[in-house]
């Protein structure tokens, strides 16, 4: 338990600011991502989740405050500098390349560190992708685009994952794999900080939850010891 | 149409071996258009002045070096591209996420000062560079005689044209490449360095131009118009093949060489216009190109 706790956090955010030119998005935003947890931003439209991810990659228009990732600043790096310390981003329209294979976008991002997953370990996992390697990246389906946007990631050896609504739009069976999927790699020790609007999924994989309203956080909670009150709260805040 | 005049098979051979030759240029120079194109959304106006400074680098090689052609084919693509990527990194890269007009006036205006400034130096006559005598001769194909030189040029041309578009389309490296044009902010966030990639290819669709001048310089003189001559005409074959499409810039530019040629034999008057004829035609049938992908 000692060293655990002298570990640092996979991610601490602290003082979170970030703009799209002109307009103020994030205002303060503070929380933090342990090693091997998978936690969960909620929040109703529009609450500056994505931005969030978007400003810790650095891909925002400009950002101010603190995002140390394994105990490293990293506010002042460029995006691919971020990527390079292992952190990999799943985004919300997925950004699957149309202008590449579907096997050239699964080998697109480099290898950032050892230890990432081998690709028959990724089509055992999404065993679709496999049959699809051949085709044209913009001729898949919205399952589909989802498997490879997180089958890319894994390949890379980054072991802290951003998922922003991977399950917006899907079947359900889908996003049971999907599901399955984030439980498995918790299971292998990577570290997940999701992007959820669906309450009833984020609870079957999260360690803990943090509310989003306005570009700030309004509230985190485990789930180990949600109680009635905590879901009054949720309620109200989210309408779940 | 029957124009009147006896056409000779030497004459329609011999047009369109020219039309082959001019297609070389078009498809190079174009094809670097094309590649910076889609890579910094910027029309590179000074293309030709950089096809021109390639031509003068091969003679200054030759002559203050004593470097020869072979090594002009390689040395001039380098030394010029290099140029061509400090003046990205210095110029061009300010120019990121501004109106892609500020480009066009900037690499325009460079192309006035370049132009400008050889011509001051060397005036605007031509210098002589030699054809390498390994490449001197012709040969006697039966029909018509074919000239080494000419034969090396198309031949060679065609092949980097071919390697470039396998590079682009078929390797890792052109993934890179195609993901960072597609999609900049998401290759970098995947820990690609898309910066670096923009300086580098423009300084590979700098070495490309400066490649067809040296080649050019033992057929045309070398001379400080030779590029604003030629540039016009690449335009105009990047309009047609559609902006930024690899496969197209090559195709059009070899095919507008070939229809330039025949049109010298079949309807001379025509063949200065003929080029810009089918841009006007093309832009009011398929606006994107025939290459190009309809929005
Ligand atoms: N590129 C942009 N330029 C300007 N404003 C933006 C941009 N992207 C998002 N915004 C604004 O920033 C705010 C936060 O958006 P964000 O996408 O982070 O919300 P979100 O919590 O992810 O919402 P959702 O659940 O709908 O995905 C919104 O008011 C949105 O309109
Ligand atoms: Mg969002």
């Amino acid at each position: 338990m000692a060293t655990a706790e002298k570990a640092p956090p996979t991610l601490a955010v602290a003082g979170l600011n970030a703009w799209y030119g002109e307009s103020h998005i994030l205002h303060g935003v503070d929380f933090e991502v342990r090693p091997g947890e998978v936690v969960t931003l909620l929040g109703r439209n529009g609450a500056g989740k994505t931005t969030t991810l978007k400003a810790i990659m650095g891909i925002v228009g400009k950002r101010t405050g603190s995002v140390a990732f394994a105990g490293r600043e990293t506010i002042g790096l460029s995006s691919d500098r971020v990527a390079r310390l292992g952190v990999a981003i799943c985004p919300e329209e997925r950004a699957i390349f149309a202008s590449l294979s579907v096997r050239e976008n699964l080998m697109l991002p480099p290898r950032v560190a050892a230890g990432g997953l081998a690709l028959e370990r990724i089509f055992t996992l999404f065993p679709n992708l496999a049959e699809r390697l051949a085709s044209g990246g913009g001729k898949l389906s919205g399952g589909e685009q989802q498997m490879l946007a997180i089958a890319r990631i894994l390949r890379t050896g980054a072991r802290f994952l951003m998922l922003d609504e991977p399950t917006e739009g899907l079947a359900p069976v889908i996003v049971r794999q999907i599901g399955a999927t984030i439980a498995e790699l918790k299971r292998e020790g990577f570290t997940i900080l999701l992007v959820e609007q669906n309450f009833n999924f984020a609870r079957t994989v999260s360690d803990r939850y943090y509310v989003m309203e306005h570009g700030h956080i309004a509230i985190g909670f485990a789930n180990a010891d949600l109680d009635a009150n905590d879901m009054e709260q949720l309620h109200v805040r989210l309408g779940v | 149409m029957f124009l009147g005049h006896a056409i000779t098979i030497q004459q329609l051979f011999g047009q369109l071996l020219i039309g082959l030759i001019n297609g070389s240029f078009y498809a190079l120079l174009s094809l670097g258009l094309a590649v910076i194109f889609g890579m910094l959304n910027i029309v590179n106006f000074a293309h030709g002045a950089l096809y021109m400074m390639g031509a003068f680098c091969a003679y200054f090689l030759l002559h203050e070096f004593g470097l020869n052609y072979w090594w002009a084919l390689i040395v001039a693509p380098l030394m010029v591209g290099a140029f061509g990527a400090l003046l990205e990194r210095t110029l061009l890269a300010r120019l990121r996420g501004l109106d892609p007009l500020y480009g066009l006036l900037l690499t325009f205006g460079l192309a006035l000062v370049v132009q400008g400034l050889f011509q001051n130096f060397f005036g605007a006559s031509g210098l002589p560079y030699a054809i390498p005598p390994q490449l001197s001769g012709a040969r006697n194909l039966g029909f018509m005689f074919l000239p080494n030189y000419r034969a090396w040029v198309i031949g060679f041309s065609a092949s980097i044209c071919f390697a470039t578009w396998f590079a682009i389309e078929k390797t890792r490296l052109g993934a890179y490449l195609r993901a960072a044009t597609e999609n900049p902010t998401i290759a970098r966030a995947f820990g690609l360095n898309v910066p670096r990639m923009i300086t580098l290819t423009y300084g590979f669709g700098v070495a490309l131009a400066a490649l067809a001048g040296v080649l050019a310089a033992p057929i045309n003189q070398v001379r400080p118009g030779m590029g604003a001559d030629i540039i016009a005409v690449v335009f105009a074959v990047v309009v047609i093949g559609g902006m930024g499409s690899i496969l197209g810039s090559i195709i059009t530019g070899f095919a507008l060489g070939v229809v330039e040629g025949l049109t010298k034999v079949f309807y001379p008057e025509a063949s200065n216009t003929v080029v810009f004829v089918i841009m006007a035609v093309v832009l009011l049938i398929r606006p994107a190109g025939l290459f190009g992908k309809v929005a």
